[in-house]
Order: structure tokens, then sequence, then C-alpha cells
């Protein structure tokens, strides 16, 4: 099926949830609202001519510099393909500013399950419904977002953990133990010596 | 007199009901092949609850890839799947010349296409090494290390580098071909198939083998898709889905070749899947050196660095390359597009997917791995769950992850 013959589906079964669609190097994108997304993307997971069983992936992006206007801050993409009639087709659901968060679909994939995870910890962005939702590569109690835009590339400050971590080799040094293996070199007898 | 030994020791005997323990696998555990941490709520030897922790390898690519132009960022896909890097960097440079609209003159697809299925061999052979180690056949692991090396210093013959390449460039490849180089995988591949046998005959039929992988870690195709499994680990469960047959890059839409599919979706399915995978590259190779034809390496539009001809005898220790003249960075070229694509290809571990977001500037605004061992370890623990601890390890080779991919 041609990709505009699906977002034309699209808009017929869902007319008020598509802002506008495109079409980039042979792949065609469809922008949409975010409040239906679960019902819009089993629409496509489930109808018999489109049938897109496989979420390729799953991705957040933070706005905030790009240069293409009307924008919102976030947006959720998904990128779907469907293995037994070969065609493909990208989602882009719109999120808002302040306290961005979209729906789960973690019930159509169970495999998004770490993808919305991943999306939450770098980018901030909350699914609702998810089972789940813990950061998944950045430390449990890391503050920020990596990927937003606003973060800088050096990071902040150094991750808490880590002092944590220094002052705990400070202690365990005061009974000889030495993460570098050799300051305390000269200070154990040679074997021989003992003997 | 000599005492039963159950009343000295105060050691509680798990009967299979009610003794809940947890236990943590890793993170420097050697069946986990990388940093990988895995939980484990255990009831005797059964898996209660199994939740992986990943993230030690975390390097943030993503952020560092939207501070470098394309061609800086190719080598941090070196660093993704350290174990199949050519695969890594041709899945990008496939990527960024859609984005682009880079052509790619025949010889370089070529090229691309036989270092791509020489990097699948590759990695196939260490999944295979290692994995049958951690169930027990120790065998098979130096047999396959001694294949690969010799694919690894082919790769060396080629580019000088026998792990992180950067070989493909951005619109082709960095050098050309060798005669030494064709003559040398020419002898590699009159013998493979012979050195496929032999691990086939160590482990195809053993008892041991069979009892470890036939019936354990069950997927259905109907899971398998909706946990988003790729690779061999989907195609194991009998769908037919290969991004080299689905969407052709590179050469492979010229080249003759079958795309192997299991059936129970088992251990042994996907270890089967894998093992013709070896047979299938080989021939993808073959194919491509007769086909072989002559022509430029790179196309007129790269944006990557040009290579003087003439190289100087003798650099000091210590110098700056950039300075000697003998690298240059070609920055102002008005080619950058505006928009975003999601290209996939099909490396050893599963589909590889570049999504790109591109402003018009010369570093991509965004830019997102779909890596297949990160969704491939989070679908371990619906897959491990119910089954016994030891089928744990079989389950974590046999979904084949390479944590440095999975962290990005």
């Amino acid at each position: 099926m041609e990709q505009m013959a699906i977002v034309d589906g699209l808009r017929a079964a869902f007319p008020d949830e598509i802002l506008h669609s495109y079409t980039n190097q042979g792949q065609t994108a469809v922008v949409v609202r975010p409040g239906r997304i679960v019902d819009m993307l089993r629409w496509l997971r489930d109808t018999d001519t489109i049938r897109m069983n496989h979420l390729r992936s799953l991705c957040g992006v933070d706005n905030v510099r790009r240069k293409e206007s009307g924008l919102s801050r976030f947006e959720v993409v998904y990128n779907l393909y469907s293995i037994p009639l070969r065609h493909e087709i990208r989602v882009r659901a719109e999120v808002g500013d302040k306290e961005p968060a979209i729906d789960s679909v973690v019930e159509l994939w169970a495999g998004a399950n770490w993808l919305e995870r991943e999306t939450y910890d770098l980018l901030g962005i909350r699914f609702n419904n998810h089972p789940d939702l813990r950061r998944v590569l950045m430390p449990d109690d890391w503050v920020g977002h990596p990927l937003r835009k606003d973060y800088p590339l050096r990071g902040r400050e150094e991750w808490a953990g880590m002092t944590e971590l220094l002052a705990k080799v400070q202690e365990l040094d005061r009974f000889g133990f030495d993460p570098e293996g050799h300051a305390h070199s000269q200070a154990i007898p040679d074997e021989e010596d003992e003997e | 007199m000599t005492r039963p030994i159950t009343k000295s020791m105060d050691i509680p005997v798990a009967d299979g009901e009610g003794e809940r323990y947890s236990l943590r696998m890793g993170p420097q555990h050697p069946a986990t092949h990388g940093v990988l941490r895995v939980d484990l709520e255990l009831d005797g030897e059964t898996i209660v609850e199994c939740t992986p922790q990943v993230g030690y390898l975390h390097r943030g690519f993503e952020k560092l890839a939207e501070n470098k132009t394309y061609a800086q960022a190719l080598i941090l896909t070196d660093r993704l799947d350290y174990i199949a890097a050519m695969a890594n960097n041709v899945g990008y440079c496939v990527a960024v010349e859609r984005l682009l609209d880079i052509s790619v003159p025949l010889r370089a697809k070529y090229i691309r296409t036989i270092v791509a299925e020489m990097s699948r061999i590759c990695s196939h052979l260490l999944w295979l090494a290692t994995h049958a180690l951690d169930i027990g056949a120790m065998t098979v692991f130096l047999y396959c290390f001694r294949e690969r090396e010799i694919l690894l210093d082919l790769f060396e013959e080629l580019c000088g580098a026998r792990l992180t390449f950067s070989y493909p460039r951005i619109g082709g490849v960095r050098q050309d071909v060798t005669a030494r180089f064709i003559d040398g995988l020419q002898r590699f591949l009159d013998i493979f198939p012979s050195k496929i046998e032999e691990y086939e005959t160590l482990i195809d039929t053993n008892r041991i083998w069979l009892k470890r992988t036939v019936g354990i870690g069950k997927v259905s195709g109907e899971e398998a898709l909706a946990l988003g499994l790729t690779g061999a680990c989907l195609r194991g469960s009998g769908v037919d889905y290969d991004v080299r047959k689905h969407q052709p890059y590179d050469a492979y839409a010229l080249v003759d070749f079958e795309v192997p599919l299991g059936s129970d979706g088992d251990i042994y399915a996907r270890y089967r899947c894998r093992m013709e995978e070896l047979h299938q590259s080989a021939r993808i190779i073959q194919q491509c050196i007769d086909q072989l034809p002559p022509g430029p390496i790179a196309g007129p539009d790269a944006p990557d660095l040009v290579m003087p001809n003439k190289v100087p005898a003798r650099i000091e220790a210590g110098t700056n390359v950039y300075g000697t003249g003998l690298i240059k960075l070609v920055r102002d070229r008005n080619l950058y597009i505006s928009g975003d694509v999601y290209v996939a290809t099909e490396v050893p571990k599963g589909e590889l997917g570049f999504y790109f977001i591109s402003d018009g500037n010369n570093r991509p605004y965004r830019m997102h791995i779909r890596s297949p061992s990160f969704i491939h370890i989070g679908a371990l623990a619906a897959i491990a769950r119910g089954e016994l601890i030891a089928d744990l390890i079989a389950n974590i080779g046999s979904l084949d992850v390479v944590l440095g991919e999975s962290d990005r």
C-alpha cells in the first residue's frame, strides 16, 4: 500500500487527531496529537490492509532548538513497519512543554517497555500507564535528562554517587585496600623473609 | 561416630515450595557477555522474576553525535557493537547517505557488502564460541577463534585495524581493496564451509547440547514480534524478516541468498539459523568477489576525509596529523538537507536502525540508535521467566547481546 494512502486512511479514521503529513526521502511521516495515540497505533496495527506489526523504533525528540517553526517542545516518534505487507510509516506525536506525558503503548508491543523507559530516562517524557517507568541507562538517582537540548554536553557536576564511591575507597584505604595496587607494595614483607 | 551433616549445618534447603530468595548475577559475570546485571528472584532453581539492569557502558553516543559532524560521528558507531564494528559503520553510512542524498559508486557498495558479511561471520563465530562455552561445550571455542583470526587478519590487511575499523565512509569506502586481500578472502572462502561442518560435527547432534537447547527459551512468532526481537531471534521463531531482503541496501539486491528460518523458536532454532547464516554470508561474499566491478570507491560528494595520494615517507612522533597535510577535513560543502529519516540495516545481532533528524546543519540535530541488543535484553525477562537459572545463561547467550550496543 502506498504510504500516502495509509495516511489518508488514518486521517479518515481519526479526523481530529492528524495535524499534517509530509514525505522526505521516500518516507512518509504523519504528525499527530498525543491524546489518542494508543488508538491510532492499534488501528495501524490491526487494520487488515495496513498491519503495522513491527515497532521498529520509539524515541523522543527535544525540538527547542529546531529551526522549523510551529513545533511543540517535545515529540515522541514511532517508526512502524509491516512485515507481511512490506510498507512503513512514521508517526510523530507532539508532546507539550510542561510535564510532557503521553500514553504508553506497552499494551500493543511489549517491547516498547524499555524504549519508553529510555525515552523517559534521557528526555524526561512520562508515559502514562507504563508498568515500570524507571531510569534504564542513567543511575537511578541521576538529576536531569541528558538528551534535552538545555542539558550541557559535559554535564553540570560530578555524579553524587561518584563522591560517595571515592569516600568509600578512602575509607577502605585505611585498612590497606588500594585500588591502584602499588602504594602499599613496600610495606608487604617478602615471603622469603617470613620463612 | 559421625553425625548427619544436615543437623550440624544451618543451611535452608529449597524444596521447590516457599523458599524464595533473590540473587544478583553480574555485573562482572563471565556469561553475561559484558557488564550486564540480572537481578533474580528465585524459587529453588526456578526464576520467578528476572530484572536485567543495563547502563554500565552508557557513554552517551546520541548526545555526543549531536555535537559532532556526520563524518566525525562515524567513529562512535565502531564502539556500539565492537564485535561487528564494520557492520555498524556500514549501517551508519547507509543511513547518512539516505538522509543527505549522497550517491555511492557500485564498487564501494560491493566492497561494503563484503566487509559487512565478513563482519557477520566474525560476530557469529564469536557468538558460537562463547555461547557454546557458556553451556559447557569447550572444544568449539578455539575452533571458532581460529577462523575468526583469519578474518581479523584480512581486516588488518584492508584498513590497518582489527577491532574498530571506521573503514566505510559516507559515500563509499576509505581505501580500495588489494589483490592480496581478495586472494586471502578467496582462500578463506574455500576452506570455510568445511570448517562450519567441523563445528556442526562437534555440537549439532551432541546429546548434552540438545538437552541444553531444545525446547528452552521458547518464543512464539507473535511474541517475538511484540517484544521487538529481530535478526536470528525473530527468524528462529519462523517470522521471515530480514532487512537485507525487505529493504535492500548496498549490493544486497544484486546478489542471491536465502534467509534461513526456524520454526520452534527455541535456543536450538536460533542456533541453527545462525549456522545457516554463516553459509549464506560466505555465499554473498563469493558472489561479490566474482562480480566486483571496477570504478571509484567514493562518490564525488562524500563529506569526509580526503586522503592524499602522496604519503610522507616519515612522520615524526607527536606531530598533529592534520598539520602534515596527510588528512584534510572537508568542512564547508553545501549539501546538508533538512528532514528526518529512519534507515535500518541488518547487522549480525538484528535490525540496527538510525533515526536522524537534520536541521540543515553539518551535525545531526538528533540521532537515535535503535540497537537490537537493548531490545533483546529488554525481552530477556519475558523469555527467562519460569525457566531454570542454568537456562538463563543459555538464554542470554542465545539472544546474542553486546552491551556496548545496548548501552550506547
